[in-house]
C-alpha cells in the first residue's frame, strides 16, 4: 500500500499537467534541485555591465568564490535632452552595475564610496541572507572602502540599493541596480538578453525645465514624480540606443524597479510576454500583456520575437511613458512575417468618406465662426487643449523623442499649407524638427476648416513662431487637394 | 606719583576685559534648549552658552601647526590617528600646493588630528549638540531650522559632489552670529560624531540609538521631513575617529560665561 501511494505521487510530479507551470529558475520544488550542489571551488571576478546590457551566462556547473568591487560615485548626468542631474550610482550610471552570480556562490563584496562624494552610502542586496542584506557591513564613509561575503542561497532576480539614511533620498537619485542569481541548473538559453529598470525621480523644476536640477524632497514624499524613466534617463532606449533584436530571437527582459515610489505596468507594446516569472521568483505565468513589478522589486519577461519592426517598452500607466519618459523602443530588424501581422492595408478601409473619425464638442454645440484673429486664436486655444495638448503639451515643448516640439518650431514655421495638411490627414514616418529626428504616429484628428484653422492660427501666434494666420479658406484648399 | 597709579589703572581694566570679551575670531553662542533630531519632543536638550568659531580651521592655519608638531606632519602620522587620506591633498610635509588654498577649510584631518591641533590653542571641538543649536541660524535668525527655504538651501549643497577645489572661506556668507560655513562648505567633525549610534550603520529597530537606517530612522525622528539633519547624522556614524575625507574639516569651541559678556 505504502508503495502504491508513492508510486502515484512520483508519477503525478512526473505529469506536466498536474504541476503548475515548472521554471528553469525552480530551485527547491524541483527534484532535481534537491540533489546536492557541486562543491565550492575556484575563484572569478564578475563581470559587471552597465544597462541595457547583461554580462553572458554562467556555464559553471559548480559555485565559487567571485568577487564584485563596485564604485559609488555622485556624477551630474542627463536626465533628459537639456536636463541634467546630480545622479548617485553604483558604478557611474543608473542603474547600478548588473552582478551576475550562481546559487550557492559566495560572493566577495568590495563597496568603494570615492573620495569626492559628500555622503556615506551602503548596499542592501534583497539577494543577501542575513541582516540588513549587507547595509551594515558596507556602511561607507567617502574615501573609503568596505567589504563583506554572503553566499547566494536563492536564486532569483533581485534589486539592491543604498539604505543609508535618508534612504528614500538615496534611491531617488538613482542608487539601485539588479543582481542575478541564476539556479544551479542553469537557465534556458535565449538569443538576447536586456538589463531594464525603471526609476522615478523628483527634481525642482518641472518635467522637461532646462538646466542641473536638484532633488525635491517635498515632491518626493508626496509621490508626485516629475520623471518616471527607464535606464536613468528620458530616452535612454530610442532613437540609435534602442535595444535591438533580429526576428525570430527570443529575449529576455530583466526589468527592476527602484522606486523609490511608484509600482510600474511594465508593458511592451505589440507583444505578449510569452513567459513572466512575476516578482522574479521561481514560477512563470504564460501568456501575459501587462505585468507589476514592484518598487524594490524586478521581474523576468520572456518572449520570441514573432515579426518585426519597433516595440515599446513602457509603464502602462500611461501618461508616465507619454508625459514623464517611462517609454524605450525593442527594435526587431529582419523580414516580417505577414501572416503574423500585415501592417497597414490601404488607408481608404480606415478612412471612411466625408467624415470625421474623432468628433469634438465644438462641431455638436456649432461653436461661433471666429470674426478676427483674436477670436480665431482664443477658439484655437481651446481645440489646442483638447487635441493636442496631451502629446505635445501645453506649452508646446513636445516630448523628447516621441512628439515633436510645436515651440519655435522651424518645421511649422516653414510651410503653412504641409501644418495644414499635417492637421488634416494626421502624418506618419520621420520628420525632422529643430534638429531633431521624430518617427511616430499623429492621427488623424477629424477637424473641421474651422478648427484647423484656429488652432493653428492658435499654435502660430504662441511660443516664438512665425504669428501666421490660418483661415478656413486655406483649410479647404488643402483639404481639396488631397 | 600720578602716572604709576594711572598705569596700574589701566593695566585692570585692559586685564578685565580681556578675561570677558570675546575673541576676535570666535563668536558667543547664547545656548538654550533644543531638540535634536533623535531626541523626544517632550525632552528637549540644553546647550549651555559657548563660544565658536567664526569659520573652520584653514590650510594655512594648519600649515602652522604641522610646522611646530612635527609628529603631526603627513609623513609622520601613524595609522592608528590618521588614515592614508590624511592631507593627501597637500603638495608636501609643509606644503600646500594647488589643491589647498591657504584660506580654504582644511580637510582630510582625523578627529585626532583636529582634536590636538585645538588644545594646542586652548579650544576643544564642538560637541554634536553645540554644533547642529548653532547650525540652526541663518543670515537673519538664530532658528531657522522650521524654514523650508533654508532647508531646500542646506538640501541642495548636500546633494552636490565635493568641488576639488575648496573656496576661499572669505567669499562665504555670515550667519546672523558672523558664523561662516555651519552649511555649504565641509562637513565638520564634533567631539562626539559617534554618540548618535555606536555601531553605525544598523537598521535594526530593536534600539534608538541604531535606528537612524530605512524604516528605523522614519520613526524615531522628531521630524522626518528633515533630510538634511537626516544626512549629517547619517555622515557622522559613518566615520571612525582617524578618517579623513575629502570634506571634512573642523573648527573649535570654548565654554563660555553663562552671561554674555560685555563687548
Amino acid at each position: 500500500m505504502k508503495t502504491t501511494l508513492l508510486t502515484i505521487a512520483i508519477t503525478a510530479m512526473a505529469l506536466p499537467q498536474m504541476t503548475s507551470a515548472q521554471s528553469t529558475i525552480t530551485a527547491s520544488t524541483n527534484p532535481a534541485s534537491l540533489a546536492k550542489d557541486a562543491p565550492l571551488q575556484g575563484e572569478e571576478i564578475a563581470v559587471l555591465t552597465d544597462a541595457p546590457n547583461v554580462p553572458p551566462p554562467i556555464t559553471r556547473r559548480h559555485p565559487t568564490n567571485v568577487k564584485v568591487e563596485i564604485e559609488v560615485t555622485e556624477v551630474v548626468k542627463r536626465m533628459a535632452d537639456g536636463v541634467d542631474y546630480t545622479f548617485w550610482t553604483f558604478g557611474g550610471s543608473v542603474p547600478g552595475k548588473f552582478i551576475r552570480v550562481r546559487q550557492n556562490d559566495v560572493v566577495d563584496f568590495t563597496l568603494k564610496n570615492h573620495p569626492s562624494s559628500k555622503m556615506p552610502h551602503n548596499i542592501d542586496l534583497h539577494a543577501v541572507t542575513g541582516p540588513g542584506g549587507g547595509a551594515k557591513a558596507t556602511f561607507t564613509a567617502p574615501g573609503h572602502q568596505t567589504n563583506f561575503t554572503f553566499k547566494a542561497l536563492n536564486p532569483g532576480l533581485f534589486i539592491y540599493h543604498c539604505a543609508t539614511a535618508p534612504v528614500g533620498m538615496h534611491i531617488a537619485n538613482g542608487m539601485y541596480g539588479l543582481i542575478l542569481v541564476e539556479p544551479k541548473e542553469g537557465m534556458a538559453p535565449v538569443d538576447k538578453e536586456f538589463y531594464v529598470v525603471q526609476g522615478d525621480f523628483y527634481t525642482t523644476g518641472d518635467y522637461g525645465e532646462p538646466g542641473l536640477q536638484g532633488f525635491n524632497m517635498e515632491k518626493a514624499i508626496e509621490e508626485d514624480a516629475d520623471y518616471v524613466v527607464f535606464n536613468g534617463s528620458v530616452g535612454s532606449m530610442t532613437g540609435e540606443k534602442a535595444l535591438k533584436a533580429t526576428k525570430g530571437d527570443t529575449v529576455r527582459l530583466f526589468v527592476g524597479n527602484g522606486g523609490p515610489n511608484l509600482v510600474s505596468s511594465f508593458h511592451v507594446i505589440g507583444e505578449i510576454f510569452d513567459r513572466v516569472y512575476q516578482e522574479a521568483g521561481s514560477r512563470y505565468q504564460e501568456n501575459v500583456q501587462t505585468t507589476l513589478v514592484p518598487a524594490g522589486g524586478s521581474t523576468i519577461c520572456e518572449f520570441k520575437l514573432d515579426t518585426n519592426g519597433d516595440f515599446i517598452l513602457v509603464d502602462h500607466s500611461i501618461f508616465r511613458a507619454f508625459n514623464k519618459g517611462a517609454l524605450g523602443i525593442l527594435h526587431a530588424d529582419g523580414e516580417g512575417d505577414l501572416m503574423v501581422f500585415s501592417g497597414q492595408k490601404k488607408d481608404e478601409v480606415y478612412l471612411p468618406e466625408g467624415g470625421a473619425i474623432q468628433t469634438i464638442p465644438s462641431e455638436t454645440t456649432a461653436a461661433p465662426v471666429a470674426k478676427n484673429k483674436e477670436e480665431r486664436i482664443a477658439a484655437g486655444q481651446l481645440v489646442y487643449g483638447q487635441n493636442c495638448a496631451a502629446c505635445h503639451m501645453p506649452t508646446g515643448t513636445g516630448v523628447p523623442a516621441a512628439f515633436p516640439p510645436l515651440a519655435k518650431s522651424d518645421y511649422l514655421n516653414a510651410d503653412v499649407d504641409r501644418a495644414i495638411s499635417t492637421v488634416l490627414h494626421g502624418l506618419q514616418g520621420e520628420v525632422v524638427v529643430n534638429g531633431a529626428k521624430f518617427n511616430s504616429i499623429m492621427p488623424l484628428l477629424g477637424l473641421n476648416d474651422e478648427n484647423v484653422a484656429n488652432v493653428l492660427t492658435y499654435v502660430y501666434s504662441q511660443w516664438d513662431n512665425s504669428g501666421a494666420e490660418v483661415t478656413p479658406e486655406q483649410v479647404a484648399k488643402v483639404r481639396a487637394k488631397k | 606719583m600720578k602716572l604709576p597709579i594711572l598705569f596700574l589703572l589701566t593695566f585692570a581694566a585692559i586685564a578685565a576685559a580681556t578675561e570677558q570679551a570675546i575673541p576676535a575670531d570666535m563668536a558667543w553662542v547664547e545656548g538654550g534648549e533644543y531638540v535634536p533630531m533623535f531626541g523626544e519632543r517632550s525632552k528637549p536638550r540644553k546647550v549651555a552658552p559657548f563660544l565658536l568659531d567664526r569659520r573652520p580651521v584653514t590650510n594655512a592655519e594648519f600649515l602652522e601647526f604641522v610646522r611646530e608638531h612635527p609628529e603631526w606632519r603627513r609623513s609622520n602620522s601613524k595609522r592608528l590617528f590618521s588614515d592614508i587620506g590624511y592631507l593627501s591633498h597637500w603638495a608636501g610635509d609643509l606644503e600646500l600646493g594647488e589643491n589647498a588654498p591657504p584660506n580654504a577649510a582644511v580637510v582630510r584631518v582625523s578627529w585626532f588630528a583636529a582634536r590636538a591641533y585645538l588644545k594646542n590653542i586652548k579650544k576643544r571641538l564642538p560637541r554634536e549638540d553645540e554644533w547642529e543649536f548653532a547650525a540652526r541660524a541663518d543670515p537673519t535668525q538664530a532658528n531657522a531650522s522650521k524654514d523650508p527655504v533654508f532647508l531646500a538651501r542646506i538640501l541642495k549643497w548636500y546633494g552636490q559632489p565635493s568641488p576639488a577645489r575648496l573656496p576661499d572661506l572669505i567669499t562665504l556668507p555670515p550667519d546672523i552670529r558672523g558664523v561662516v560655513g555651519l552649511h555649504g562648505n565641509v562637513w565638520e567633525w564634533v567631539v562626539d560624531f559617534n554618540n548618535q549610534m555606536v555601531t553605525g550603520a544598523a537598521r535594526d529597530d530593536t534600539s534608538l540609538d541604531r535606528a537612524l537606517f530605512c524604516a528605523g530612522g522614519a520613526v524615531n525622528a522628531t521630524d522626518a521631513a528633515n533630510y538634511a539633519a537626516f544626512m549629517r547624522y547619517a555622515f557622522r556614524s559613518s566615520l571612525e575617529g582617524n578618517y579623513t575625507t575629502t570634506n571634512l574639516g573642523f573648527r573649535g569651541a570654548r565654554d563660555a560665561e553663562t552671561t554674555p559678556p560685555t563687548p
